[in-house]
């Protein structure tokens, strides 16, 4: 369907590239041969008419030729220059102004965080001056009826230029009606066919408050603005420019400003008040400092694994080849109990016992009490997996391959399933059956007997544990991906993509999932859709697994920090800053978050 | 198969023996006809094969002269190593547009799907060896619902429709909706959850509190929808996961059902039908002597076992 490069129109324009693609057609890059000495580029925009009745072909057609040439009538500097236009066939062209920049929904892509405020109230003043044009237009006014981040170029001296006019978006009314402009940004009145110079306002504050937000209101349920305050998703916005843009994006037309040339004076009056204009913004404000650590205890090497905390005690295991039990009050040491090998591996406790796995390649069982050894068990392989307890088995995974049963009481063993790589990744056990991934990608379900009930392939290693909630079971990857699977039968529900690899183990709360990655964000994804509900940039990898309590969720990063989050907005609550990484989980309770870290260090944090 | 067999007889056998013991010591309270019905019912959950019915309707209605409405019915197992896994794909769509496109809307969207998604499928209903699903079953309606999208957008210009999917693949079924089709959960104790949200003017300002569920029913625009298959450049279906309604009914249905009969009549044409059919059929006729405004399309999913 689409032209190839090379090819040239109308005997007149060569065409180079593809720069756009719309409903209605292409959007190409062309040369003007025209001009045979120097190279002068067009934007040359198609329109394909695939109309079955040929009336209404031709009225489509004619449709597009009226409007070309009110639009090449148009002189202003936001407005790209129509050149020429032609119609054969099924298609027909605008030949126009080529514009060197990006738009604006790719620049609030690209941006590293949120854009500055002076810089979006001067491209705000810009779009105003040349609505109060095309608005002033005789002897109609023209309303463009699609104002939107994509419709917004910023041109290389950093100036705005309205693009893709309402030209050929025609309004048929059937027995259920439709409409022109983009769900999201289109005021209410507009659905019901009206186009006014008071739509293209509500429009003009829908793609500011998307700016400034960087929540896409195509994402969200139309008209919602009033559901997303500015200043509680981008604080650094003042409150005169919230204003501004609220009373853009007022339901009744009546409310909103009564032309463009008001809301530009009301635009200037924020950048006068603020100083915007001359202000140089300084980057996100750090809400951090004066957290003092209820305790913290040193050991002899890095921590790297998660604690476990049971009735007043804490155990933890260690790089220094040890697992100590702490007093969770206060930090003072209890015991610690010697391995051959570091510890990363969380501990469980059952029936007063500590059950954890060490390099040494085995699993150890210690009485709580005493910290002597009740039992081990040897794999052939390293543990790094974390031990699950069912129906009176420890299930643990071992670099040897296999997942082991052991008996819980007497350490022998039950069976071992035998895979084909490492498994590092913690047991999850729900409706009787054992979920676990291994470093080759694959990901099993086997029931107590040790009998493989499914089998689902990732593309890389899955080394982060599963979550099973509901019918579904969790799980992150190295791929990038994170996954939701049927537990039943292991029917991918969904993916969600990360920016890059996981080890991080999910948590479920509410219908969220909260999952961190080595792109160093820690994400909250909807788990009926997939849908992204907030994502929040640590400055380093997030092998720390998310904890939940209360309202807020808990998550270390390589970068040394504990990040406190509300958990339904990802609004950073506090963060307290280790000496070093942290790649273990937090575990949270009676308001205590307890956490270990590769300083060395054991730390408990008020929640 | 055999293997289901053999957990039948397994148990069966196995259980014989225990019983009168049981029995004989007699010193045991014994069981509540909750406890029985609660362990039998566990039982039957554990052996028994799940399996989909649905039933169908469909009229053009007393007022129209053309069936804008499409409908898409397909009932299987797909059987694996492990267990046979119950597989229902169900579609309702509602065209809109002037000119006929209408029809072709909402036809080419459900084949479109329909087809796209029993592509995919195609393999494991008919046994033949598989790679496995590269997709996810939210990918694989997002990419059907697209295609669709541009076919519609190509073919009728200016047109649109609603469509409402579900895939059932096991106990979870999978949704894609935009407009204003709707799905039900219907349960035996009368109630009836909305699983859809309409994608209408008049269900967002009534949302927003700017009309009231009376004003709702009276409002002009009442057949405006803000997001329709075929209409804008971006289209976002909302496509979500849910668990089957077990013990109960999934019903999809256009607009010249829901619009005009009441949710009591609804439940009342389930509940007295003997089977699936027969109900559809109940609800395309009370809708017809309602006065059968519009085209009329519906549903009925259960599993049973």
């Amino acid at each position: 369907m689409q032209i190839a490069s090379g090819v040239t129109l109308v005997e007149r324009y060569s065409i180079q590239d593809v720069i756009g693609v719309g409903g209605m057609g292409s959007v190409y890059l062309a040369r003007d041969l025209h001009f045979p000495n120097v190279v002068k580029l067009v934007a040359v925009k198609e329109m394909i008419n695939n109309a079955p009745d040929p009336l209404i072909r031709q009225t489509i057609v004619q449709n597009f030729e009226r409007e070309a040439n009110i639009l090449a009538t148009l002189n202003h500097s936001s407005i790209p220059r129509i050149y020429d236009y032609f119609s054969s066939d099924d298609r027909s062209y605008l030949v126009l102004e080529y514009i060197h920049g990006k738009d604006l929904e790719t620049v609030i892509g690209d941006a590293n965080g949120f854009l500055p405020e002076d810089q979006v109230i001067s491209w705000a003043i810009q779009l105003c001056d040349v609505l109060t044009y095309v608005h002033g237009h005789k002897p109609d006014p023209i309303v463009f009826r699609d104002i939107k981040p994509s419709n917004i170029m910023i041109n290389h001296n950093g100036d705005v230029v309205l693009v893709d006019f309402g030209i050929a978006k025609t309004f048929q009314s059937g027995t259920k009606g439709t409409m022109i402009g983009t769900e999201g940004y289109s005021p209410p009145e507009q659905y019901r066919g009206e186009a006014t110079p008071l739509a293209d306002i509500y429009s003009l504050g829908a793609a500011l408050h998307h700016t400034i937000t960087r929540r896409d209101p195509r994402m969200e349920p139309p008209f919602s603005f009033a559901e997303r305050p500015i200043r509680r998703i981008n604080p650094n916005i003042s409150p005169e420019l919230e204003a501004v843009i609220n009373t853009a994006l007022q339901y009744n037309p009546g409310e909103r400003f009564p032309n463009t040339a008001a809301m530009k004076e009301a635009l200037m009056n924020v950048a006068r008040k603020t100083g915007a204009l001359s202000k140089i913004v300084s980057g996100l404000p750090v809400s951090s400092g004066g957290i003092k650590p209820l305790w913290s205890f040193k050991c002899e090497d890095e921590i790297r694994g998660t604690p476990v905390l049971h009735q007043g005690f804490l155990y933890i295991g260690c790089y220094d080849n040890n697992l100590y039990s702490l007093n969770a009050a206060d930090g003072k040491f209890q015991w610690k109990y010697a391995t051959e090998g570091g510890i990363v591996s969380r501990p469980i406790v059952y029936d007063n016992n500590v059950i954890f796995g060490s390099e040494d390649q085995r699993l150890h069982v210690v009485s709580v009490r005493t910290g002597k050894v009740v039992w081990t068990y040897y794999t052939e392989g390293k543990i790094y997996s974390s031990p699950c307890i069912a129906d009176g088995h420890v299930f643990v995974g071992s670099d040897d391959h296999d997942l082991h049963a052991v008996n819980v009481i007497s350490g022998r063993a039950i069976w071992k399933y035998a895979t084909d790589a490492p498994i590092h990744s913690t047991p999850a056990v729900a409706n009787e059956m054992i979920f676990f991934g291994n470093d080759a990608g694959a990901f099993y379900a086997v029931d107590f007997h040790g009998a493989m009930k499914w089998r689902f392939q990732a593309k890389r290693a899955i080394t982060s544990s599963p979550i099973i909630k509901g019918q579904s079971v969790y799980v992150a990857a190295l791929d990038g991906l994170l996954y939701a699977l049927d537990a039943k039968n292991g029917w991918p529900i969904w993916k969600f993509r990360l920016g890059k690899g996981s080890v991080s183990t999910p948590v479920v709360a509410d219908d969220f999932v909260f999952v961190g990655a080595a792109d160093g964000y820690i994400y909250c994804v909807d788990a009926r859709n997939a849908k992204e509900i907030w994502r929040f940039r640590t400055e380093n990898q997030v092998s720390s697994s998310p904890a939940i309590y209360k309202d807020s969720v808990y998550c270390g990063s390589i970068d040394g920090n504990m990040y406190c989050l509300e958990y339904r907005t990802g609004r950073l609550r506090w963060k307290f800053e280790a000496q070093a990484a942290i790649t273990g989980s937090p575990t949270v309770f009676d308001d205590i978050v307890y956490f270990g870290s590769t300083d060395h260090q054991v730390y408990a944090l008020f929640a | 198969m055999f293997d289901f067999f053999r957990k039948l007889l397994g148990t069966k056998t196995s259980e014989q023996p225990i019983i009168p013991r049981q029995v004989d010591m007699a010193t045991t309270a014994p069981l509540s006809d909750e406890q029985i019905s609660s362990i039998i019912s566990g039982k039957v959950i554990k052996y028994e094969m799940k399996q989909l019915v649905a039933g169908a309707g469909q009229s053009v209605g007393r007022q129209r002269e053309h069936n804008e409405d499409s409908l898409l019915a397909i009932t299987s197992t797909i059987s694996g190593s492990a267990n046979d896994v119950p597989f229902g794909l169900y579609i309702v769509a509602d065209g809109m547009g002037g000119h006929q496109f209408g029809e072709v809307a909402s036809n080419a969207a459900v084949r479109i799907i329909g087809g796209n998604i029993t592509k995919k499928f195609h393999s494991y209903l008919y046994s033949l060896p598989t790679q496995a699903l590269q997709e996810s079953l939210q990918e694989v309606m997002e990419s059907s619902i697209m295609e669709a999208h541009q076919y519609v957008q190509r073919e009728a210009p200016g047109s649109g429709t609603t469509v409402t999917a579900a895939l059932v693949l096991g106990q979870q079924v999978t949704i894609a909706h935009v407009g204003d089709s709707r799905a039900y959960s219907i349960y035996l104790d009368g109630r009836i959850e909305p699983i859809t949200r309409d994608h209408s003017l008049v269900k967002r300002l009534e949302e927003l509190g700017h009309i009231s569920k009376d004003e709702a029913v009276n409002f002009p625009h009442r057949n405006v929808l803000i997001r329709a298959l075929g209409q804008g450049e971006t289209l976002e279906a909302d496509i979500f996961t849910i668990p089957f309604p077990q013990s109960g009914t999934l019903m999809i249905c256009s607009d010249g059902l829901w619009g005009v009969i009441s949710e009591k009549d609804i439940y009342r044409s389930i509940s007295e039908a003997p089977n699936l059919h027969r109900a559809c059929q109940n609800m395309v006729e009370a809708a017809n002597a309602a006065g059968g405004p519009d085209n009329i399309t519906v549903l009925l999913i259960q599993m049973i076992g």
